[in-house]
């Protein structure tokens, strides 16, 4: 229905109208600079997480060329032969994580269970939030009290205990020094409890009530109640578990501090050992040699892909629950 | 009169306005508002059935019907504002002064100027009494001076009566404004730019019986100089206010009639059940 | 009893955060003195102070929030007002990604696109660095404060002929705008610690430097090095160093936190 226009006429004319409307539903050109500009923003936050997996895959490439699939599997660290493999790293990496973990998750499960289903309100939110001013401290701040307190302290109350107790096991053999995977696992599992432990709480506020409700209608205690919650929340939960192993698998400088940064396989949890962003952060600088670069650049692209798929997957166990309950999802 | 309804399906005809239209206006004019066969879309539920209707200049026209059915979404088809809805499509014709205003190349902030809008729940910007009155003012740099600006303001909040309530207090947020006067403040907003239609989306509905009578009172001052679609669920208030009334089911276009036939004589059987009570 | 147990790991995690700030009060104040916040380092035994490396984070602290900041906003605004669809999808997945990315690796990243380029450390670099850790934190605050702002509001200035970018600037983004200060806040506290990032791009400096081509000190690779050299001198130094820093961290955490009490 189309008369001849008037100077009233609503319509965009002009070269660039068309242009104008794809940007902007609006057809104001106002509109369309905005969005193309914010669009652009955008792009470019994608175009640089393309560009890393881009730079460190060219970086790594001499060293990928050299040794291949070898990289993962050989023990054989030695800057000065010019040989690389990884294991040694890969090998402390997933070690202290796991002990991370071990510790890090039924300690994470009770203060979500506490501040969530347990505590009063006017506990529940200065204590939940001193759990998570832990977040707040910087990992180099960890680094140091682990040096001077926390080492020191499980060199002379808690390893010689272990030792004593478990020593028949491979795990707790050798010397005690007070640095090493052992130390460096129960650092990271402080770091990584308020990240877990917030995850948890978000998942267990988004179990409906109702499903309280109905559990304690028939008859439940408290704490089957809570069990209920607990399995109904599991998928979530281990979204949060496996988020706070993406975060302790790339954690640097207080692991950097306390794992005593020796490229070696040993099944005692006293020995030292060594990390990838450990090894990243000590040796980068002081890489001489194009190949020893190379090699170091791949241990970070190894770190990257691990991260990014650990991550990608916590996320969307978390969202799922959060989502499906209609929950908030803060750290998802 | 205006409108005869020949089937059962909401296709009416043109409303003739050969005699007297309920205008102040003795001159006959193209109406303001055509809509021709208007299809609406959420996704892929259809929401509205081939729409077709006319709203003469300077007049009053109350849609009316149960909740769900499509008259507001109706409504906010006629300024676009269904756009900001994501996955919705429009389908069919409408027209403002003879312009269609969904075809391609439409300047959609132009069309909100020209076709202006007061909702449901009152909306004030968290400014000042007076900036929220003067913002269309400002992005549309309509005023020159500052005089002239504040000029504007205080003929809009005039013209939305809420002058004499808040001429010594401009400064203050129009959130510390009372229900009733924020809906006042969100129509003086509207009337500043001075728009030539003016969609009203049930302005009344969370307000008091005393506020809601200043707004139906300044309804019936305003139509002197805008064209004014109201919707609203309360059918006293459609009997009070309009001069036309258009009722809604399901997503159809029942019946358009002028208010008085509406109410007394509708054409229509499913009219007549809504007005008497026996359903909705 | 299971409360009990519960309570228990609650007052652990409790109870290790206020040792470690305990910890770090006792050792810290001993060297602190107004002297040691503006004096430069020194060799061992002459005492010296963080004076550049305070000066180097907040150097750093600015570069990284004029670059992050403004794109992390940017990148909000488009997930909360623009996208939409897969490409939003794809976005929002990228920035979390963004997010999981140890920072260690973001460093290698910047020496590899900078660094090496210009040849040298460079704050400017170490800025980057930070930024691009920033970012992701920044924008999806911005889209949650963004998401909060009701509707109705950006209905009813549209509703009056406002395009939508002057809907977004004039009254969406400062209906949101304590949100995300607050978010602003949070993130620059959170890379105020970072150390990684900057080991091979701030790299640091034993002096009071500004320019943005030349290595830079901070504050967190100071008490790395500090940390880790055999002197006592200086493990004192960077107890003092991380009193100062944890103040700062905490405290913008602490005035957040009261600040949004209202809200959250």
């Amino acid at each position: 229905m189309s008369v001849a226009r008037t100077d009233e006429s609503l319509v965009v004319a002009g070269k660039w109208a068309s242009w104008r409307h794809t940007l902007s539903p609006t057809g104001n050109l106002g509109d369309a600079i905005f969005r193309l500009l914010m669009l652009l923003v955008a792009l470019f936050v994608v175009a640089l997480v393309i560009a890393m997996v881009f730079a460190l895959s060219t970086d790594s490439m001499l060293a990928i060329r050299r040794f291949g699939f070898r990289f993962l599997t050989s023990t054989n660290w030695n800057p000065i032969k010019g040989e690389f493999g990884a294991l040694p790293f890969i090998y402390g990496t997933v070690m202290s994580s796991l002990i991370a973990l071990v510790i890090s998750v039924p300690l994470s499960l009770g203060i979500a269970v506490f501040l969530v289903e347990q505590a009063p309100p006017f506990i529940a939110r200065p204590i939940g939030f001193l759990v998570e001013l832990l977040a707040a401290i910087p990992s180099v701040v960890y680094g140091l009290w682990g040096i001077f307190v926390l080492a020191p302290f499980l060199r002379v109350y808690v390893e010689p205990v272990l030792a004593r107790l478990f020593g028949w096991t491979p795990l707790f053999t050798g010397p005690i020094t007070g640095i090493g995977l052992f130390t460096g696992g129960i650092i990271l599992a402080i770091m990584v409890t308020p990240i877990i432990s917030a995850v948890v709480r978000d998942v267990l506020a988004a179990v409906p009530s109702t499903q309280r409700e109905a559990a304690l209608a028939l008859g439940a205690t408290k704490w089957e109640t809570i069990r209920v919650v607990l399995v109904n929340g599991a998928p979530g939960i281990a979204g949060a578990v496996i988020l706070g192993l993406g975060r302790a698998l790339g954690e640097t400088m207080a692991v950097t501090m306390l794992i005593g940064n020796r490229p070696e396989v040993s099944l005692s949890l006293f020995a030292p050992s060594y990390t990838i962003a450990s090894a990243i952060a000590n040796e980068f600088t002081e890489a001489t040699g194009d190949l020893y670069l190379s090699a170091l650049v791949e241990l970070g692209l190894i770190l990257f892909l691990v991260t990014f798929i650990v991550n990608g997957f916590a996320r969307f166990l978390v969202w799922n629950v959060t989502r499906r309950t209609g929950g908030v999802g803060r750290a998802a | 009169m205006l409108a005869s309804m020949q089937t059962a399906t909401p296709k009416i005809e043109v409303p003739q306005r050969k005699s007297e239209a309920p205008t102040t206006e003795d001159q006959r004019r193209e109406a303001k508002v055509a809509v021709r066969d208007l299809d609406f879309f959420y996704g892929k539920s259809q929401a509205l059935h081939g729409i077709s209707l006319e709203i003469p200049e300077r007049i009053v026209m109350a849609f009316i019907g149960p909740s769900g059915c499509g008259k507001s979404t109706f409504l906010r088809t006629l300024n676009r504002m269904n756009d900001v809805i994501p996955n919705t499509r429009a389908q069919g014709e409408v027209l403002i002064d003879g312009h269609d205003i969904y075809i391609a190349g439409t300047d959609v902030v132009e069309l909100r100027r020209r076709v202006g809008m007061v909702f449901q729940k009152s909306n004030p910007f968290p400014k000042s009494i007076f900036e929220n009155v003067a913002y269309g003012l400002r992005i549309n740099r309509v005023t020159k001076s500052s005089s002239e600006l504040s000029g504007r303001v205080e003929q809009a909040l005039k013209d939305a009566a809420l002058w004499e309530e808040v001429k010594d207090r401009l400064k203050s947020s129009a959130l510390s404004l009372s229900g009733g006067q924020q809906q006042r403040l969100c129509i003086a907003r509207a009337l500043a730019i001075r728009p030539e239609v003016l969609l009203m989306d049930e302005p009344a509905s969370a307000l008091d019986p005393i506020a809601t009578s200043k707004i139906e009172e300044l309804i019936f001052d305003l139509k002197k100089h805008y064209t004014i679609v109201i919707v609203t669920h309360n059918m006293q208030q459609a009997a009070r206010v309009s001069d036309q009334t258009a009722f809604f089911l399901l997503g159809k276009l029942i019946e358009v009639n002028t208010t008085e036939k509406m109410f007394t004589a509708p054409n229509e059987r499913l009219t007549e059940d809504y007005i008497t009570g026996r359903f909705g | 009893m299971m409360t009990t147990l519960t309570a228990l790991c609650t007052f652990a995690a409790v109870g290790i955060l206020l040792l470690i700030l305990a910890y770090i009060s006792w050792r810290g104040v001993g060297s602190l003195s107004f002297r040691f916040l503006i004096d430069s380092p020194r060799p061992v035994g002459e005492g010296g102070g963080i004076g550049n490396a305070i000066l180097g984070s907040l150097v750093l602290l600015a570069l990284a929030s004029a670059l992050g900041l403004p794109i992390g906003i940017g990148v909000g605004v488009y997930l909360s007002e623009i996208g939409s669809g897969r490409l939003a999808a794809g976005v929002r997945f990228i920035t979390d990604t963004l997010t999981g990315i140890p920072s260690i690796v973001t460093g290698v990243f910047v020496y590899a696109i900078v660094v090496l380029p210009m040849k040298h450390f460079s704050a400017l670099s170490g800025g980057i660095a930070l930024a691009l850790v920033m970012i992701p934190i920044v924008a999806r605050t911005t889209e949650e404060m963004l998401n909060l702002v009701p509707h109705s509001l950006r209905e009813g200035a549209l509703a009056l002929g406002a395009p939508q970018w002057r809907v977004t600037l004039g009254v969406v983004l400062p209906a949101a705008a304590s949100g995300i200060a607050t978010g602003a806040m949070l993130a620059i506290a959170r890379v105020s610690g970072e150390t990684a990032p900057l080991l091979f791009t701030a790299f640091g400096s034993r002096f009071f430097s500004y320019y943005l081509d030349q290595p830079i000190a901070s504050l967190t690779v100071l008490i790395y090095n500090y940390a880790i050299s055999p002197y006592d001198e200086w493990h004192a130094q960077a107890w003092a160093a991380t009193l100062v820093l944890v103040t700062l961290i905490l405290g913008i955490n602490i005035v957040v936190r009261i600040l949004t009490r209202r809200r959250f």
